[in-house]
């Protein structure tokens, strides 16, 4: 019992091809599309590499750009398809790099959708990934002058005053860290020397913030030293003030940001999926439709197009019987014994096509 | 003795047309970019007019998208006149429009050395309202609870901030005004008051700047207060330091931003000018080449094209003879008017 059969005149098989053509045009263009969009992505984290922690996250932009590359081959390879379809002595060559084609188009929508799901399930990793290193660009920030840290502190400011965030999780996180360098304090002076006795590790700690912290929609210019003194400052009360400084932290902030990013990535990617199903499901249909044309006496005649010879259970039963018979055919062989799993393994998937490729090209 | 005349056969006129109609589409294409570079320009204008005191003038923008919609019309109706002029038929519904068509294409590149004038020309005024405007902005920091100046402030603090900037000229713009507003100040305060009335007009004066003015790529966290006075921080020197805050002006800075701009649209207006006059040449040469065909009904014969049927000085001294006849003509009937207005 075939699956989703159809009738295919001459002409209908005709429109199907030149149609399958554009759409595998179409299909080409949007693989470049994929491929832009993982470039994309990927600059816009290797911009921030620096308060990342580990590149876990790149996965995500590195399968975009790989599937891209593989799509845009492999909907060419259908379009050259497609234009040989209508003569009988092109199609033929295309005959054993169809079952392949089939397989490649299969894992490439199978890793689209991995990377989509991926982009949800990496969160927490990028979250983590971002509090590891917004918590040691805070505490380099003051080490302007060792190498390999000496542009931390710029990197931090242009952070905090692009993505409108002060610290990790809020403006207090620069109360806990010592971030201006000691080549600036005056160690001759009492006050220095009282607040780096007052504390156990010997740090200069205040409850100030650098400037990038400033929020410009203040109305009041921007108060940066003594927080948490409202007598430091006229009519001020830290505990309601909210627009003088940012209120959000810089991991929200980016957290926010990359997930907008991925958000608005994931239809792109889930339309992509679509037109690449369509574009295997018609080359499946024109390919039965075409062979079936070509073994009747009249090649102009009616054909019969369909996506399985048998049903989706027997055609599972029947790969299933040839991997088994694979298999005891291997033990009753000594030899097989060394084989390596990986080697095993290979050997039962090129195996598997092959029946596959047996099975559904009953006309050849 | 024509102007630059050229030899025609069939291929090379159906090669000029063809041509002729690529360089029409590409022309429209240029006047689409013409036409999308002035809504930017409005825009960019629009984004910054509080610097410049919401009195910037437009002239530019509104300009160059007029002329980036005419040249799109103008050159789409000059490619349908390419595309049938091969065809006999058609060509002769055509024929009588094409002087009239090759004076506007004239009139037109007029306008465009004008538009790409005006690009050149109005940097001046740019600048001069920059200057006004960012002095305004200054001195209206403070007013963040006077209504239509309560943005002022983070409109000059994200100016400062994006375009690297401090300050009108420099920094010490800001040591002249008052820019805390007198909400913030305790007025019981013993210094505060001092500060108030040293000053002649009761200003309250610091030698400070706005956090927006810190430049984020110094060593050493920022210094904002008491610039001028060396021994409030440790190790600092006003005159040897130069990475603390920014040191451009802001009139500067925006004005090499808008001047680049225009500089560039005013450099693509001028090749569009020559672009138009190589179009109009081209149709010219196909016109004249369609019209001198010596055996109009076979199509294979031979025919000559030139830019000017006369030499350029024959030409324009007819022009200025019928100019003369023009203005005789205006006189001989105002004379009749007078002289019935006399007899009667």
């Amino acid at each position: 019992m075939v699956l989703l059969k159809m009738k295919f005149t001459q002409q209908r098989r005709v429109h199907l091809a030149q149609g399958l053509w554009l759409l595998s045009w179409l299909a080409v263009m949007c693989g470049a599309f994929v491929f832009c969009l993982g470039v994309y992505l990927k600059t816009e984290l290797l911009r921030r590499e620096e308060v990342m922690d580990n590149t876990e996250i790149h996965v995500v932009p590195n399968i975009l750009m790989m599937v891209g590359l593989a799509s845009v081959g492999t909907n060419w390879v259908a379009s050259r398809v497609c234009q040989d379809s209508l003569e009988g002595s092109r199609f033929p060559r295309w005959k054993v790099l169809l079952l392949a084609w089939f397989v490649v188009a299969a894992l490439l929508c199978c890793l689209l959708i991995a990377a989509v799901v991926l982009s949800y399930a990496l969160q927490g990793h990028l979250e983590e990934s971002l509090k590891v290193g917004l918590r040691n660009g805070i505490r380099f920030y003051k080490d302007t002058d060792v190498p390999g840290r000496c542009f931390q502190k710029e990197t931090i400011d242009r952070l905090q005053m692009e993505f409108r965030c002060c610290g990790n999780n809020n403006f207090r996180d620069w109360f806990e860290v010592q971030w201006v360098s000691n080549r600036y304090l005056d160690f001759t002076s009492k006050e220095v020397k009282d607040r780096i006795r007052s504390n156990v590790d010997g740090r200069y700690l205040l409850d100030s913030v650098p400037f990038s912290c400033c929020n410009p929609a203040s109305p009041r210019p921007c108060l940066q030293n003594h927080l948490t003194d409202n007598s430091a400052h006229y009519d001020y009360e830290y505990q309601s003030e909210e627009l003088n400084l940012y209120n959000r932290g810089c991991r929200q902030a980016l957290i926010d940001y990359y997930m907008g990013l991925m958000n608005s990535i994931g239809p792109g990617v889930l339309s992509v999926i679509l037109i690449q199903m369509s574009v295997l499901l018609s080359l499946r249909y024109l390919q039965t439709a075409v062979e079936g044309a070509m073994a009747l006496e009249n090649p102009e005649d009616d054909s019969e197009g369909y996506l399985l010879e048998k049903g989706v259970k027997e055609t599972f039963e029947e790969i299933k019987a040839n991997v088994l018979s694979m298999l005891k055919f291997r033990q009753v062989d000594p030899t097989s014994t060394e084989e390596s799993p990986e080697a095993a393994n290979a050997k039962k998937v090129a195996d598997n096509t092959k029946e596959k490729a047996g099975s559904s090209t009953p006309a050849s | 003795m024509p102007f630059m005349p050229v030899k025609f056969n069939l291929p090379k006129r159906v090669k000029l047309a063809q041509g002729l109609w690529m360089l029409y589409w590409f022309s429209v294409i240029v006047g689409i970019l013409i036409f999308s570079l002035g809504i930017f320009f409005k825009i960019e204008l629009r984004k910054r007019s509080e610097m410049m005191d919401n009195n910037e003038s437009h002239l530019v923008p509104n300009l160059l998208i007029l002329m980036g919609m005419l040249a799109c019309g103008i050159n789409t109706f000059g490619g349908k006149v390419c595309h049938d002029c091969l065809d006999p038929i058609k060509f002769t519904k055509w024929k009588p429009m094409l002087k009239m068509y090759l004076l506007l294409c004239c009139g037109f590149s007029m306008l465009l050395l004008l538009t790409a004038l005006l690009c050149i020309l109005m940097q001046f005024a740019v600048y001069l309202t920059l200057a006004e405007g960012l002095k305004n902005g200054i001195k209206f920091y403070k007013d963040t609870d006077t209504p239509g100046r309560c943005f002022m402030k983070r409109a000059l603090d994200l100016t400062q901030i994006e375009f690297r900037c401090c300050g009108n000229n420099n920094f010490r713009d800001w040591f002249e005004v008052q820019w805390i507003s007198n909400r913030y100040l305790d007025m019981s305060n013993d210094e505060v008051k001092d500060r108030v009335l040293s000053n002649v007009e009761g200003k309250y004066l610091m030698d400070s700047v706005p956090f927006s003015c810190c430049n984020p790529g110094s060593s050493r966290p920022c210094i904002q207060h008491h610039l001028t006075n060396n021994s409030a921080h440790y190790d600092y020197d006003l005159r040897t330091e130069e990475l603390n805050i920014w040191m451009r002006g802001c009139r500067e800075a925006l004005f090499s931003y808008y001047s680049s701009m225009m500089n560039s649209i005013g450099a693509l207006v001028f090749a569009t000018i020559i672009l138009e006059l190589a179009d109009m040449a081209g149709l010219k040469y196909l016109s004249t080449a369609l019209e001198t065909m010596v055996d109009p009904e076979n199509p294979e014969c031979e025919s000559k094209g030139w830019l000017l049927e006369k030499g350029i000085k024959e030409t324009f001294t007819e022009l200025l003879a019928k100019l003369k006849m023009l203005g005789k003509k205006t006189n001989q009937v105002e004379e009749g008017r007078d002289a019935t207005v006399d007899t009667t």
